[in-house]
């Protein structure tokens, strides 16, 4: 089943009286439980893409299918619901929320986008903060941790909703090779253990070896397709 | 909800310098409102006490256009001895009147045989009237009291003449027929001379204005009416309005006329005055509260995009973003209110208690008893609450509708 159906997308910015086309007919499917990267140069339409997919924005023309949700129909407030049904994001600069603590980091999307109720969040807290190797550190505000570890706990919050699609745009940018490689194997790992969809992009062409499906994108088109498991 | 209390709560101590600021702020701002409020209350209630209790009483009433001839103190619209007594019967039965006197204005001539001289008289029983106006007395600069036979010689006119206390005087006045009559008496006091319709007004005997006047039954122009509690005199005056002011006469015209002190002296114009500066210092809390909090609620959304963006992006739901904001806004409002109000009761009590007096007519040491209600402290304290809700709205509003790809591209 695949969970993500690009077919000829189209994304063009207007910036003033100029057209920028960033995406000029992508097409591609992603099958569920895949673990898939989006490589190429800056510029190339990665971050166009992965926002296009996460609902973040609506494209120009051509048909999207996120989760069997034709996500071109939705407006301002679908929108944000269905990313928090659905889909779980990991930035580039981690973007967790200075105010909240490790743990209330990870427990934030079960309280305010799920109303889970408490007795149910703290267990599934737990268990994925002991998934990424941050239990220790729960009661760390974000300016106290490494980015490596925000990096990591910012995959933990991803995953709280048990969302189908984690969507991470160049989540290693901002880490050191090491840590890099780490975040990418964990984040393999989860997708492996739990089973959920992880796309993430990259211009770091040397962690392709971890990744099921590999898409190569340029100048907003896609030159490349390496399939080393699933997808199609 | 308890959740995003505490998102809030977080966020306005990140910035605890300028939370404290404008919390101190709107503190500061009710503070002010409620030190205002219960001082000036308390100087207008003095005031107007000071002016009742010394010559208006609280309510007046006369024959039907006296007030507008004031003036001239005319002695054709007395009120007869019929309509006293008619009178008498309505305001004995309101029990919310504690006395009330009769009195006769009347223009007349002053002489101490050399010299003569124009004068006001206000002529009255002075049991009585010492019950209406119980400050009257107070106004004594030398001598005593009013008995039958003297009279009381307002501090002017005692001046200009080298008048003093036990001088024989004779009174020589026009009766309502044109015939002129006089009655020597003697000074029996000096009295200070005050604001107001009749303040400057020597005071003698009705009895013996009766004989001046050469008028075989009483008649007199002035009713003035003291109240046990100023609170009831709307209600009272309604009262009156129905019954008296409604009175006919053969001919189908209206009897009397009543008027509250407040029509009567020129000092309600200064008691209206406190009441605007009142409500003048309390639209200036409004526009501190409204602009502070709109301030700090606009460049906290501004900070803040970048985290906004995140929120959004993760899938709250736009009212949810609105709620974080107007809690924040709503706190430095709630924070700012409590401790002005405490501050503010404070105050009012440090100044009741320091016997702070101040100089105001008759008496130079009226003791300042500033006091606010329970009620009045609720209500700047829900308007406080109110415009701060209503400050933060839009830029709350503003945090909800940002597109989270815009606002994730900030740095
Ligand atoms: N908001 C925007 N307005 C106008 N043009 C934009 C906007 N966002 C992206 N672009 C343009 O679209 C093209 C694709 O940009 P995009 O950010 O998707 O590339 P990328 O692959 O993510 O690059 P990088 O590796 O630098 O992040 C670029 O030419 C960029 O200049
Ligand atoms: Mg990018």
């Amino acid at each position: 089943m695949s969970i993500i159906i690009a077919q000829d997308v189209h994304k063009v910015y207007r910036m003033g009286e100029v057209n920028v086309p960033a995406l000029r007919g992508v097409s591609f499917k992603i099958e569920s439980g895949v673990f898939a990267s989006f490589v190429g140069p800056s510029g190339s339409g990665k971050t166009t893409l992965l926002n296009l997919i996460g609902c973040l924005d609506q494209l120009t023309d051509g048909q999207l299918t996120v989760a069997d949700q034709d996500v071109s129909a939705l407006n301002y407030t679908e929108r944000a619901r269905f990313r928090g049904d659905h889909i779980g994001f990991i930035f580039q600069d981690f973007n967790l929320i200075p105010v909240l603590t490790v743990y209330e980091n990870v427990e934030y999307p079960l309280v305010m986008v799920k109303n889970v109720p408490k007795n149910r969040r703290k267990e599934k807290v737990l268990s994925l903060l002991e998934a990424v190797g941050m239990s220790d550190q729960r009661d760390k505000f974000p300016n106290q941790i490494s980015g490596g570890q925000k990096q990591r706990l910012a995959t933990a919050r991803a995953l709280t909703t048990d969302p189908k699609l984690v969507l991470a745009d160049e989540p290693t940018a901002n880490l050191d090779s090491a840590t890099a490689y780490k975040i990418i194997e964990l984040m393999r790992k989860l997708s492996r253990e739990i089973g959920t969809t992880f796309v993430f992009s990259t211009h770091d062409t040397k962690i392709i070896s971890e990744v099921d499906t590999v898409y190569t994108l340029e100048d907003g088109m896609i030159t490349g397709t390496l399939i080393q498991k699933g997808a199609e | 909800m308890i959740k995003i209390f505490k998102i809030a709560l977080r966020n306005l101590y990140r910035q605890k310098r300028r939370t404290y600021l404008t919390m101190s702020i709107v503190a500061f701002g009710v503070l002010a409102v409620l030190l205002f409020t219960a001082v000036a209350g308390s100087f207008k209630n003095m005031m107007i006490g000071q002016i009742t209790d010394s010559m208006l009483g609280h309510l007046q009433i006369h024959k039907k256009g006296y007030v507008n001839s004031l003036d001239s103190l005319p002695l054709n619209m007395m009120i007869t001895i019929e309509q006293i007594e008619k009178l008498q019967e309505v305001l004995d039965g309101i029990p919310e009147i504690e006395a009330y006197s009769f009195r006769i204005l009347l223009g007349g001539m002053l002489s101490n045989y050399v010299e003569t001289t124009n004068i006001r008289l206000a002529a009255i029983d002075p049991e009585n009237e010492t019950s209406v106006t119980p400050l009257l007395k107070d106004r004594l600069l030398g001598g005593n009291f009013l008995v039958k036979g003297e009279m009381l010689v307002p501090d002017l006119i005692a001046k200009g003449f080298g008048a003093k206390v036990a001088d024989d005087i004779v009174i020589i006045a026009n009766n309502a027929e044109g015939s002129v009559n006089g009655k020597s008496l003697k000074i029996s006091g000096i009295m200070e001379s005050v604001v107001g319709p009749t303040g400057k007004y020597g005071y003698i005997d009705i009895e013996d204005a009766l004989d001046i006047l050469r008028m075989e039954q009483m008649e007199i122009n002035e009713v003035a009416v003291r109240l046990k509690r100023i609170e009831d005199l709307e209600r009272v005056v309604a009262h009156l309005q129905s019954t008296l002011g409604t009175m006919q006469n053969k001919e189908g015209k209206l009897v009397f006329e009543i008027h509250t002190w407040d029509k009567l002296s020129p000092f309600s114009s200064i008691a209206n005055m406190i009441d605007v500066l009142a409500l003048f210092i309390k639209v200036i809390l409004v526009a501190i509260v409204l602009i502070s909090i709109m301030n700090v609620m606009v460049m906290a959304v501004y900070e803040r995009v970048k985290e906004i963006g995140t929120l959004a992006a993760i899938g709250t739901l736009p009212w949810k973003i609105r709620i974080i904001f107007v809690c924040e806004g709503l706190f430095m409002g709630i924070f700012g209110a409590v401790v002005g109000s405490i501050v503010g009761v404070g105050a009012i009590l440090a100044v009741k208690f320091s016997h702070f007096t101040i100089t105001f007519g008759r008496s130079d040491n009226i003791l300042l008893n500033p006091d606010i209600s329970l009620m009045q402290i609720s209500l700047t304290a829900l308007v406080v609450v109110i415009v701060s809700i209503i400050a933060v709205i839009e830029p709350a509003y503003k945090a909800s509708k940002l597109e989270p790809i815009e606002a994730l591209r900030k740095g």
